[in-house]
């Protein structure tokens, strides 16, 4: 049961964007390694600043996910305690991605 | 597998905190909205954070708490700090609101970093265990670093930001490195057991060298010498609200800290820091006020003289017993009321296109602005230590617990100094009352809140000065639990 909805739940995820995503594809993105520079450049070149900003979101992210892996893993013995206290988590960080995006950090213009 | 023990959640010791932080959140929610709110409205969430966490500390008095397994600790000594800390962080609110309007960018974060560092400062001085000290000391510090460079477009900001950041940076390290080696050397991060576990091996190398370290990050950030470096740089550089923040709550929580640590984890070694934190005493004391008086930046005299000021202050953490630290909580009382008077009547002044920090804007404000003129003569009385100010039974008490003691030297070497110290702040006030300013010197930018702060300030300081002694027998009794 748990299976199949799990199997379900990931293959919408994969299916649904297959369907009804439009897909234009361009030389970047058929890039092997996209990150949003040329791979293969001078090693003295310069980084615009804006890759600072996106190296401390990803830093936000990564470190989120540090703390709810364990906090799946063990979901059953914390109950509902545990459930609460990851809310007040995700709460503190989903205030502070909203700031990021009312406040424009994710433009990258 | 077993099954977990849930920790009790303690939201009453927590309260005062999570009223900050909230107010904290609230503030960023509003800088979100899609229709800009006026930044009035934004710092009256501030404040009524602030005197709502003031409120619920109050309420608390008297009722010690502990919560998450003694990390945090909220007994009397706590409340006290976070007494000062509050009353410091809501005047430097009502300060900020026309002074950041004139001179700064549009900001909702300015009031959620101060509200954040308030939080970190008010957690400091409530730590029970030497992690949590240094979560809040960061919580608080990295907060601060982002507000010393808040005017980005000014060379100085971003020198103080810098400054303040790598340096501060380096002595967090020296902390840590310092609580890796008591936990080395006891086995423990909390600060009771600590005692416990160092009692009757206080010369074990480890624990020596870990409080050596300790002290060299509790220097850096109450700017004791040689740790002292910085804070002129960052005073002058910050925008002038910052640096009454960094002034008062920063120092007030670190030295709260300081004393939790030294009094009940390291009481042990008390021989051991005593004389060392008598030599630093006397020493930053002394640098502060001779330096200060070749200062011709308001700012920077300011800066000087709250390093001379942290040196009476560690006077009183020499002498020890309950009359030393009792005497350090009613300084710092005083000194946040003193000191955030004195740069609130700097943000109210300005040249033209500019901040008057220099000396010589001052000159004949007396004559342009006499109220404005008697309220900085005040607070400049009251850090020369004149009665019946507060500033003067500040002194009076650390200097009293350490003849006391039986440190007569230091009291000598601290009386001494507020004579020194005299000289530079009487200079000031010469300035506005018998001097003709060249140009046209500083003018008066009215502003109620700031007036209102100013106020405030002005109170407390005759208040302590006059009756102090109900609030030194509080500072007294807030010190007992520390001493069991």
């Amino acid at each position: 049961m748990t299976f199949a909805f799990a199997a379900l739940v990931a293959g919408a995820l994969l299916g649904i964007p297959k369907l009804i995503a439009p897909r234009r594809l361009t030389p970047v993105k058929a890039e092997p390694f996209e990150c949003g520079m040329d791979p293969i450049a001078v090693a003295e070149g310069r980084f615009a600043i804006k890759f600072s900003t996106v190296a401390i979101f990803f830093i936000l992210i990564d470190i989120e996910l540090m703390f709810v892996w364990p906090w799946a893993v063990l979901y059953r013995e914390l109950g509902w305690f545990g459930f609460a206290e990851m809310l007040v988590f995700l709460g503190i960080l989903m205030l502070g991605f909203l700031y990021i995006w009312r406040k424009g950090g994710l433009e990258w213009e | 597998m077993t099954p977990l023990a849930m920790p009790p959640v303690a939201i009453g010791p927590l309260a005062p905190v999570l009223i900050v932080l909230g107010a904290a959140g609230l503030v960023l929610l509003l800088d979100l909205l899609p229709r800009p709110v006026g930044r009035e409205l934004i710092a009256t969430v501030a404040l009524a954070g602030l005197v709502g966490a003031l409120l619920a500390t109050l309420a608390r008095w008297g009722k010690p708490g502990r919560a998450f397994q003694d990390m945090l600790v909220l007994d009397d000594f706590a409340l006290f700090a976070n007494v000062v800390i509050c009353y410091a962080a809501a005047l430097v609110v009502m300060l900020s609101i026309d002074y950041l309007g004139r001179n700064g960018p549009e900001t909702g974060e300015y009031y959620a970093l101060v509200l954040f560092s308030t939080g970190g400062m008010m957690l400091l001085a409530a730590a029970g265990d030497l992690i949590v000290l240094f979560l809040a000391l960061e919580l608080m510090s990295l907060s601060l670093y982002v507000l010393a460079g808040l005017f980005k477009r000014e060379l100085a900001a971003s020198e103080a930001s810098m400054k303040y950041f790598i340096l501060g940076a380096f002595a967090t390290s020296f902390l840590l490195y310092g609580i890796a080696l008591i936990y080395g050397a006891t086995g423990t991060t909390n600060l009771d057991r600590i005692a416990a576990a160092a009692a009757g091996r206080a010369h074990d190398p480890l624990l020596v060298i870990g409080l050596g370290l300790l002290l060299v990050g509790f220097g850096f950030k109450i700017s004791s010498v040689p740790f002292h470096m910085w804070a002129p740089d960052v005073y002058q550089g910050a925008p002038t609200s910052v640096t009454a923040l960094i002034a008062t709550g920063s120092k007030a929580a670190a030295l709260a800290a300081l004393i939790r640590v030294l009094v009940t984890a390291l009481r042990g070694s008390q021989p051991d820091w005593a004389v060392l934190l008598w030599v630093v005493a006397a020493i930053t004391m002394t640098v502060g006020n001779v330096v200060a008086i070749a200062q011709s930046n308001l700012k920077r005299l300011l800066a000087y003289s709250s390093i001379a000021h942290v040196g009476y202050m560690l006077i009183g953490v020499v002498a020890g017993g309950s009359a030393g630290p009792g005497a350090v909580l009613f300084y710092l009382l005083t000194y946040a009321f003193t000191t955030a008077g004195a740069f609130g009547v700097l943000t109210l002044c300005e040249r033209a296109q500019a901040e008057a920090v220099e000396v010589g804007d001052y000159a004949g404000l007396a004559r342009r602005h006499p109220v404005l003129a008697a309220a900085l003569g005040l607070f400049l009385l009251s850090l020369v230590g004149i009665p019946p100010l507060a500033g003067f039974v500040g002194k009076f008490y650390l200097f009293a617990a350490a003849v006391r003691a039986g440190y007569l030297w230091l009291a000598v070497i601290g009386v001494v100094n507020s004579a020194l110290a005299a000289y530079y702040y009487l200079r000031v006030v010469v300035f506005m009352y018998m001097r003709e300013p060249e140009g046209a010197g500083a003018r008066l930018v009215p502003s109620f809140a700031g007036g209102l702060a100013l106020a405030i300030a002005l109170i407390g300081i005759v208040l302590l000065g006059v009756i102090p002694a109900p609030f030194a027998d509080l500072a007294q009794a807030a010190v007992a639990p520390l001493l069991r």
